[in-house]
């Protein structure tokens, strides 16, 4: 630092005195340990014991066996099985929640209907679970009120036309009630981000509204679009009191079976859980950092 | 270009407002069908009259509130602390935050159960209190991301570093500053994440069920393997749950710091300063 600098800085021209106190050493980490304690013992430590366990067998031996189980027919029948269902329903939500947010945000409606939906969706994303499920069994189940309605009014018959809700389509039904909120909430700053200037600029050279959305929306929104699809797809591959609830102990998604494995302690193999169990956390991690990289991505048009 | 009626918007907002309503209405009027041949609230006095459901929702009741509380004891000073002193770990902090989004609480709770069994060096499943114990740490983790978001969001809407100092150079020691200074004013901020915790835990059923607790979730998955309108009644009461939980969370989200504990019906006269 030059004389000069330091006079400035020191504002009066003369040189600041040494601080006469010796520092005591820096003890401001112990402010942390707590919750690091905490996130050790409770979160991050149980994650990794199952980890651990997922390569070793039953006598605390080094094995690759575990994971390679994973690959019998059954258990790659039920990831099959989840990831089919989570890919279904995130782009249900996906489809349905960009079209929701394309009309009520972009479309030309007035403010109090997106600002209904927003509240409604708040809720709506957050109202899974267990009650979910009783509130589509009354009203789409065998004896629910749409189903009855439509054949006593309309004499559509749901379930001889081959609909069912205990199915696999049904459930991604069930899912699409917090799957859609969910996304128009996500969706919501992205399409904000939309420049009018970009649309008046299509238009001033001649693009139709297709081709505005072809050849400029879409892509500017793919990266975000990509990335709340990722996000609904990990919603829906962790979901388990919704579908347990809605089909019983007999829909061998990934979640169930480890329920069940748990519960029953039918577990002749403990390391196998480990296995699934970590197959689920590498899922869910995959999707939620492609999910996190996407987003970071879309910003840049956002500044 | 000519303002034309948003034919296609409206028919598309229609459509999902019905997707979202319909199923709403219809557990309703499931739910009055109890009684044959009327309708009526006979599913919820029902409910109301069940010793099992106020048992168990007294039961995840406390348990919610427990870990309402530990969550904000634990998040509280932890985020304070990272702003006031260590910035550099504060990313470190937000991202083990957010870790349980990817953990599934089935797996949380595998975990809880081989590490934590009967013989582990702290063998917390072999005890009732232990299982307790778990289970309210389980719903702390859940929420963390949401209660560290909330707190961190309003620890960033204040200069803390100047409330410590001032509170500082008035003589208050560390624990009277965030007692009396910094808790005051993120109140609103620790409320809001409060509100989604409960909305999140009343009703958890994977932890609850594994750790074999008699808490509400479970109880909710056997009512509706035994009975017909209870579950109905009980889904529409849940919802309207979320709902509340989820408007206040509002409200004390958007609450400033300072704002006093309820938000402001009438707004306030403005106060001459002349």
């Amino acid at each position: 630092m030059t004389l000069d600098a330091s006079a400035r800085d020191a504002g009066i021209g003369i040189p600041r005195p040494r601080p006469a106190i010796r520092r005591s050493p820096d003890l401001s980490w112990l402010g942390v340990v707590p919750f690091f304690a905490f996130a050790f013992l409770f979160l991050i430590g149980p994650v990794l014991y199952l980890v651990w366990g997922a390569f070793q067998n039953a006598d605390g031996q080094f094995t690759f066996a575990n994971i390679l189980a994973l690959g019998s027919a059954n258990i790659v029948a039920s990831f099959s099985l989840t990831i089919r269902l989570s890919l279904l329903s995130a782009f249900m939500g996906a489809l349905a929640g960009l079209l929701l947010g394309q009309a009520v945000i972009l479309g030309g409606l007035p403010l109090w209907v997106r600002n209904a939906f927003t509240t409604f969706s708040g809720v709506a994303s957050n109202f899974a679970g267990v009650p979910l499920a009783f509130a589509f069994i009354a009203t789409l189940g065998r004896l629910g009120l749409v189903t009855v309605l439509l054949r006593d009014l309309f004499g559509i018959n749901l379930y001889a036309s081959g609909f069912n809700l205990f199915s696999f389509f049904g459930v991604s039904l069930v899912y699409l009630y917090f799957q859609l909120p969910l996304m128009f909430l996500i969706i919501a700053p992205a399409l904000d981000g939309l420049k009018r200037e970009w649309r008046e600029a299509a238009e001033i050279l001649g693009a139709s509204r297709r081709q505005y959305w072809r050849m400029v929306g879409l892509p500017v929104l793919f990266p975000t679009i990509l990335g709340c699809f990722l996000l609904l797809f990990a919603n829906a591959f962790g979901t388990l009191a919704t579908v347990y609830a809605l089909m019983g102990s007999g829909f061998d998604v990934v979640p169930i079976v480890l329920f069940q494995q748990i519960r029953g302690n039918v577990l002749y193999n403990p390391n196998l859980g480990y296995a699934l169990a970590l197959g689920m956390v590498v899922i869910m991690a995959v999707s939620n950092t492609a999910y996190l990289i996407l987003r970071n991505r879309a910003e840049r048009w956002q500044k | 270009m000519k303002a034309r009626f948003p034919l296609a918007a409206v028919l598309t907002a229609l459509f999902a407002a019905s997707f979202f309503i319909v199923p709403l209405i219809a557990t309703f009027y499931f739910s009055l069908k109890m009684v044959r041949g009327e309708l009526g609230f006979a599913a919820y006095a029902a409910v109301f009259n069940s010793a099992d459901f106020l048992r168990t929702i007294s039961y995840s009741t406390v348990a919610s509130l427990v870990a309402i509380a530990v969550g904000a004891l634990l998040i509280v000073p932890t985020a304070y602390w990272v702003r006031l002193k260590m910035p550099r770990l504060r990313p470190v902090i937000e991202f083990i935050s957010l870790l349980p989004l990817i953990v599934p609480p089935v797996v949380l709770v595998f975990g809880y159960i081989r590490l934590f069994g009967s013989n582990s060096w702290l063998p917390l499943t072999t005890t009732t209190a232990g299982t307790d114990v778990l289970l309210v740490i389980g719903y702390v983790v859940l929420s963390m991301p949401y209660m560290f978001r909330a707190v961190d969001n309003g620890m960033a809407a204040i200069d803390i570093v100047t409330l410590t100092e001032a509170a500082e150079s008035l003589g208050a020691s560390r624990w009277r500053t965030i007692a009396f200074v910094i808790f005051p004013n993120v109140r609103a901020a620790i409320i809001s994440g409060a509100f989604l915790t409960f909305s999140i835990s009343l009703g958890e059923f994977v932890l609850a069920s594994l750790l074999n607790r008699p808490a509400f979730g479970p109880y909710l998955v056997q009512l509706g393997q035994d009975r017909a309108y209870e579950p109905a009644a009980l889904a529409i009461m849940s919802f309207a749950f979320t709902w509340g939980c989820m408007a206040l969370m509002q409200v004390f989200a958007t609450t400033k710091p300072g704002q006093g504990w309820l938000p402001r019906l009438l707004p306030r006269a403005k106060r001459n300063t002349a």
